[in-house]
């Protein structure tokens, strides 16, 4: 029973993964792939550690997912952070089609 | 069934790939780099689960905790900053 829980989770987080890395191919400008890849593959890939976990039950390995698992939740989104933030600070252009740069005031209003 | 996922997350580490190859600018390049990290510590988890042996997670702790303090690195030097503000 754990082994079909199991592998249903590892399932899912390897579509998550993909759909993720599809979107980093596909999308038009560094905001959209940061913010299509990042949050779809830390789920996927947390999805994936914790089916491993359930398949091999309590012992190393699923300890060792758990951490990792946990990990990953906490500096994935740090990176993404400091990624746009610094996208930002480089002067990467928004994509032509976008509707709104709320950044942007906080960013002046920080230079005066 | 381990084989399709190890083929799943070769396609992805080949997205990432080639994000790195084509980005237009260095922040493209850094994301790709950081979503790599996470991929292969996927991968880690599914060689683990095949072999049953738990090195391959202590490998994937020190790969996230490296490609965690890369990224870091890679944005402040975006930013234009020095490693100590």
């Amino acid at each position: 029973m754990s082994d079909i829980i199991g592998y249903i989770l590892i399932i899912i987080g390897i579509l998550f993964d993909i759909f993720g890395c599809i979107g980093l191919v596909r999308f038009p400008d560094v905001y959209n792939r940061l913010q299509a890849s990042t949050k779809c593959v830390t789920l996927g890939t947390i999805l994936l550690l914790v089916g491993v976990a359930v398949i091999s039950g309590l012992g190393p390995i699923a300890s060792r997912a758990v951490i990792c698992a946990v990990f990953i939740m906490i500096t994935s989104p740090t990176a993404a952070h400091a990624i746009a933030k610094g996208a930002y600070a480089a002067g990467v252009e928004l994509w032509e089609n976008s509707v709104v740069d709320k950044y942007a005031d906080h960013a002046n209003k920080k230079d005066e | 069934m381990i084989t399709i996922f190890y083929l799943a997350l070769f396609a992805c580490c080949f997205m990432c790939l080639y994000r790195i190859g084509r980005g237009p600018s260095a922040p493209d390049r850094t994301v790709a780099i950081d979503i790599l990290g996470i991929v292969i510590v996927g991968f880690c988890a599914i060689l683990s689960l095949e072999t049953g042996k738990d090195f391959y997670l202590n490998v994937a702790m020190a790969w996230a905790l490296l490609s965690f303090i890369g990224t870091i690195a890679l944005a402040k030097f975006l930013e234009g900053r020095s490693f100590d503000e």
